[in-house]
């Protein structure tokens, strides 16, 4: 397995929010401010590539009708991991992303490839899928937190850089669709040129 | 009284889709046919009207006194699991053409975010067990009120000319936001 | 994929096993964040109080009931030697427009005039309800005794600048200072 394609491919051909549609629960919720998003993203990405490893080392010996429930129970495990450590070591951060961290753990990406890839691939690879598929969603989640924190607040990383409000739209329900809407259809563009 | 407000607020006011953006992947992935949709929310509304009861029992009878709480997480997407797959069994054995046309949405439910996010929501709010229940109902009717409405829209979508690079996911996605914005007309209905 | 049958011991075994490993690392880790998250809670509260008072080097706290309310509150008084200087009331409201409570840390001098307030939990509407937070509406209540002050948004007969379109939040932080100095005063305002 080329482990190059294997990590760039959850940028752009495969991301999970803008190609493959997963996690989009999160991703709008989450997108009120580049922080936010770059945080979820982390996070998610830890219990990717933890549980991509734990569900390759266990692939062999789990039978096949209870390999879904083998799989959850390993998936919360790594989510209840991440918010005991969140909760403990950047309780901002905890504070702010609030419900969505335990709901990581029905984060369609994460069932997802442990199922479709982790499941039947060896565990480097395992790894390397959840780190690029991870990585690439939290670049999808900075970026999308950006706009519309830049839009909607003002703010560039929490700094405003004009006085007053923003397009308040954008950092409300609507303006999460709206802007994810037209973010995939970038995507949809970028992919057909590359 | 009360009750009236938790449901008016659950349904409108903070539509689980459009404004706490829980059960987002069925509501995109279920809402190009209004047939489909009324059968995926009730599904769906029996699903988290059932967890919510046994998640609550569980949080506040074992979790809470035995001091497990930071378990709460893996022991409540357990319990859904299971309740859906109970679900699926029950339904084959006593009606079939109804297992039948909900076909692959029933186990789509267990990883459906609405369903852990309301069972961890009523203990963030704090409510006994009858208001969990109605809460978690009314959350579930909004979800599906807001599915039907959604595919409603997305069938004559469908028929209009949409640019190329927006059709299908980008323009339900605009369209989702505009109706999003339409509920916000609703706050300050429930206070 | 898995190489094992399908059968009832496998299935149970793999199952068991699987769970006794996760509860084993949760166990572990729990035992291991308790402190941190305990640390970091009271880390936010004591900066909360740090905040809203004027110099202290120790605190007496205990928790008070209100007349209108569930949840008990928190006194904190501060002392610097044998003086007082100050009491920090944790306060809550749960009106507000999210069903998130409300959370302010509000510093009363011991002649009973708000020092500051400060905004430890909210999830308001964002760039509506969460400009509670922002000097322009916060400070108002700095420097008034609500002996004289009422609080209470115009509106409502009050003499409290509410934000504007976001009268609920305005609202409900009102009403969780008002709690705050009730309580307070219960005590003997001291």
């Amino acid at each position: 397995m080329n482990q190059l394609k294997n990590f760039t491919k959850g940028f752009i051909k495969e991301n999970p929010i803008l190609v493959l549609l997963l996690g989009t629960c999160p991703t709008l919720a989450v997108t009120t401010s580049a922080i936010n998003g770059l945080g979820m993203g982390l996070a998610t990405t830890f219990v990717l590539v933890g549980s991509n490893v734990v569900v390759s080392l266990v692939k062999n010996s789990v039978p096949d009708k209870v390999r879904i429930p083998a799989f959850v129970v390993i998936i919360a495990s790594f989510v209840t991991i991440v918010q005991l450590l969140m909760q403990a070591y950047t309780a901002s951060l905890y504070d702010a992303l609030g419900i969505f961290i335990p709901l990581i753990v029905v984060n369609c990406i994460v069932l997802g490839r442990a199922e479709a890839f982790a499941s039947k691939q060896g565990v480097l690879s395992s790894a390397i899928d959840g780190l690029g598929m991870g990585l690439g969603f939290t670049m999808a989640l900075f970026l999308l937190g950006s706009v519309r924190e830049a839009l909607g607040n003002a703010s560039v990383l929490g700094y405003k850089f004009y006085e007053g409000d923003g397009i308040l739209v954008f950092i409300l329900s609507p303006g999460a669709f709206i802007a994810l809407g037209y973010f995939i259809a970038l995507m949809n563009r970028i992919k057909k040129t590359t | 009284m009360e009750y009236f407000v938790i449901i008016i607020s659950a349904i409108f006011v903070s539509n689980i889709v459009l404004s706490q953006f829980l059960g987002i992947c069925p509501f995109l992935g279920v809402s190009n046919k209004v047939g489909t949709a009324v059968g995926m929310s009730a599904a769906v509304v029996f699903v988290i009207a059932l967890a919510t009861i046994v998640t609550w029992v569980v949080y506040i009878y074992i979790l809470v006194p035995f001091n497990i709480a930071f378990l709460q997480t893996i022991s409540f997407i357990l319990v859904i699991a299971f309740l859906v797959q109970m679900v699926e069994i029950i339904l084959k054995k006593i009606s079939p053409p109804l297992y039948q046309a909900l076909g692959i949405y029933l186990p789509l439910i267990t990883t459906n975010c609405a369903v852990l996010g309301v069972a961890l929501l009523v203990h963030t709010k704090e409510y006994n067990l009858l208001q969990s229940v109605v809460y978690g109902t009314s959350i579930a009717v909004g979800f599906g009120f807001a599915i039907v409405l959604f595919a409603g829209i997305r069938e004559h979508t469908e028929l209009m000319g949409t640019p190329k690079g927006m059709k299908g996911v980008p323009i339900a996605l605009v369209t989702a936001g505009i109706l999003s914005l339409a509920f916000m007309g609703f706050s300050g209905l429930a206070k | 994929m898995a190489k094992k049958e399908s059968s009832l011991k496998n299935m149970i075994i793999s199952l068991v096993v699987i769970s006794f490993v996760a509860s084993l690392a949760l166990g572990g880790i729990y035992s291991i964040t308790k402190e941190p998250i305990a640390l970091a809670i009271k880390t936010k509260q004591e900066n909360a109080i740090k905040e809203v008072l004027p110099d202290f080097d120790s605190l007496y706290s205990y928790k008070l009931l209100p007349a209108n309310g569930k949840d008990s509150l928190g006194i904190n008084q501060a002392f610097k030697g044998d003086t007082l200087v100050g009491t920090a009331v944790a306060t809550y409201s749960n009106n507000g427009y999210d069903a998130t409570q409300i959370q302010l840390m509000v510093g009363f001098l011991p002649d009973g005039s708000i020092q500051n307030i400060s905004v430890v939990q909210q999830k308001e509407t964002p760039g509506l309800g969460t400009k509670m937070k922002e000097p322009k509406f916060k400070e108002q209540f700095n420097k008034k005794n609500p002996a004289g002050f009422i609080l209470k948004v115009k509106k409502d007969g009050g003499q409290v600048d509410a934000i504007t379109a976001a009268t609920i939040s305005s609202r409900a932080f009102c009403d969780a200072v008002d709690r705050a100095y009730q309580t307070y005063q219960k005590k003997g305002g001291k």
